[in-house]
């Protein structure tokens, strides 16, 4: 099998491929979700599907930052950017996320100062860099990126740096998993345990999912090996009817988390009563914002947003694929008029995004088949 | 964004309480050290990077495999690009250039 061949340890991943084969019970449909983006990406690049028995079912979670933002969000930073001509900062991975009248990006090319940044450290260097301008940071990301948004402001409090402010969009992990599990139409009987999240969180948050909801969960590493080592953890622990928090990235993630890393989030941010995802519409708790000690250096408080809201374009159904009830290819679309070049959803834009692997790995490998006229 | 990226520490900034210069497969730039305050790496350490931030001290084996699981993913350009970016491109002229060229180790 080529996918073997490619990789490092194939004899072990031939093993645990095995092993797989050996405890799954035919007779049982399970439903396992990768909770990360980055896990997401893995399955599809690695063909992981290809080798896992028909009955083990990957759902994609909602761990990709850009494609759990609604548009609204997107287009309430652009216009403080276009409103009170600030310097737009923000990851690359935001530059392509299309809000209502373009993505940052196109708004770029209509002459807003828009700068891709690869650390929230460098949208401070651009704000000492252009004192006579405002230098805004739109900042998107789970708690792997949280914390850096946190030491970020620190330092800019202890500069009294004013011309610099945070568009806050950073959201935690537990809440949306609590709201897939509280969803009616979503049945998960295990859960990959996000890797880099969990080395500022630890494994201690995800206890209440195995003692209140009964459901196994494994944080997991990002190679091939690691995540059907993780599908054999999930596997035992359900057939032995055990719901356990499980950490097979060890070597990475301590099961305390980085108390730092947390101490710098608590001081520096609260969480929101509400916030709007997209596909699972408002969770309570599940976002932060800044304290008041930061006020002044949040883009929400020092520059009136208009708290746009806009649902999303009625053909694409972003929010089911999201929620793992539809897969990419079953959104009407997906392929056609919205792909990774053109993407109309955030799910097409990020490589983290479920439609984006699909359609780089899946879609391609299909169409290749297809015309190729080879039968399976 | 949500790329972990392994860096070697090869040189801790004098003049600042968390810099640090970091070596990725090569290519050097400076990182912040300040989430790791309570076990802090020293040179010659290995640590896990996101968006310019170490984020957990990691052993040189499992720095190598990260960079592995990266060229894997088809990640490694990315990684590096991200890299580069660090300091925001005006500033790499003091730890310039990539001494190796960048293996990038292609899946």
């Amino acid at each position: 099998m080529k996918f073997v061949d490619e990789f490092r340890d194939p004899g072990l991943i031939r093993k645990a491929a095995e092993e797989v084969r050996r405890i799954v019970d035919p007779a049982r449909h399970y439903r396992l979700m990768e909770v990360c983006g980055g896990h997401t990406h893995a399955i599809y690049r690695f063909g992981l599907k290809d080798i896992l028995p028909t009955n083990i079912e990957l759902i994609h979670g909602p761990g990709c930052p850009v494609c759990v933002l609604p548009m609204g969000r997107i287009d309430d930073g652009l216009s403080i950017a276009a409103d009170h001509d600030v310097i737009f900062a923000a990851f690359g991975d935001m530059m392509r996320v299309p809000g209502t009248n373009g993505s940052p990006l196109e708004h770029k090319a209509r002459g807003m100062d828009v700068r891709i940044v690869y650390s929230p450290a460098d949208a401070i260097k651009l704000a000492k860099a252009n004192p006579n301008k405002h230098v805004m940071f739109f900042a998107i990301g789970f708690e792997t990126t949280a914390p850096s948004t946190a030491l970020v402001l620190q330092s800019a409090k202890k500069e009294h740096l004013d011309n610099f402010s945070i568009f806050c969009n950073h959201v935690t992990i537990i809440p949306a998993i609590r709201a897939i599990l509280d969803s009616p139409d979503m049945r998960i009987d295990g859960f990959i345990g996000p890797g880099h999240v969990s080395t500022v969180i630890g494994c201690r948050p995800y206890e209440w999912i195995s003692k209140n909801e009964r459901k196994p969960i494994v944080v997991s590493g990002f190679e091939p090996l690691d995540m059907l080592q993780s599908i054999v953890m999930l596997l035992r622990q359900l057939e032995a009817g055990e719901a356990k928090v499980e950490n097979q990235y060890k070597r990475v993630v301590p099961w305390e988390g980085n108390i730092a890393a947390l101490r710098a989030m608590v001081e520096v941010f609260e969480l929101r009563p509400y916030f709007e995802w997209r596909g699972l519409g408002f969770i309570s708790q599940s976002a932060l914002r800044l304290r008041e000690e930061y006020a002044q250096w949040d883009s929400e408080r020092r520059f009136a947003i208009p708290g746009i809201r806009v649902t999303d374009p009625k053909a694409a159904q972003c929010g089911e694929v999201l929620k793992g009830v539809l897969k990419p290819a079953q959104c009407k679309l997906f392929g056609k008029e919205c792909t990774p070049e053109n993407p109309i959803g955030a799910l097409m834009v990020s490589s983290e995004g479920s439609c984006a692997a699909y359609y780089s790995y899946e879609h391609r490998k299909a169409a290749l088949v297809t015309s190729l006229g080879a039968t399976a | 964004m949500c790329l972990a990226i392994p860096g070697k520490i090869v040189e801790l900034v004098p003049a600042s309480e968390s810099l640090a210069v970091v070596d990725v497969v090569g290519v050097r730039r400076r990182v912040d050290l300040g989430l790791l305050e309570d076990d802090r790496p020293g040179i010659g350490d290995w640590v896990l990077i996101h968006v310019g931030f170490a984020m957990s001290k990691i052993s040189e084996q499992d720095a190598l495999d990260q960079m592995k699981t990266l060229a894997m993913l088809g990640e490694t350009d990315a990684a590096l690009q991200e890299v580069r970016g660090y300091g925001l491109e005006d500033e790499s002229e003091d730890h310039n250039e990539d001494h190796t060229k960048a293996r990038s180790a292609g899946a």
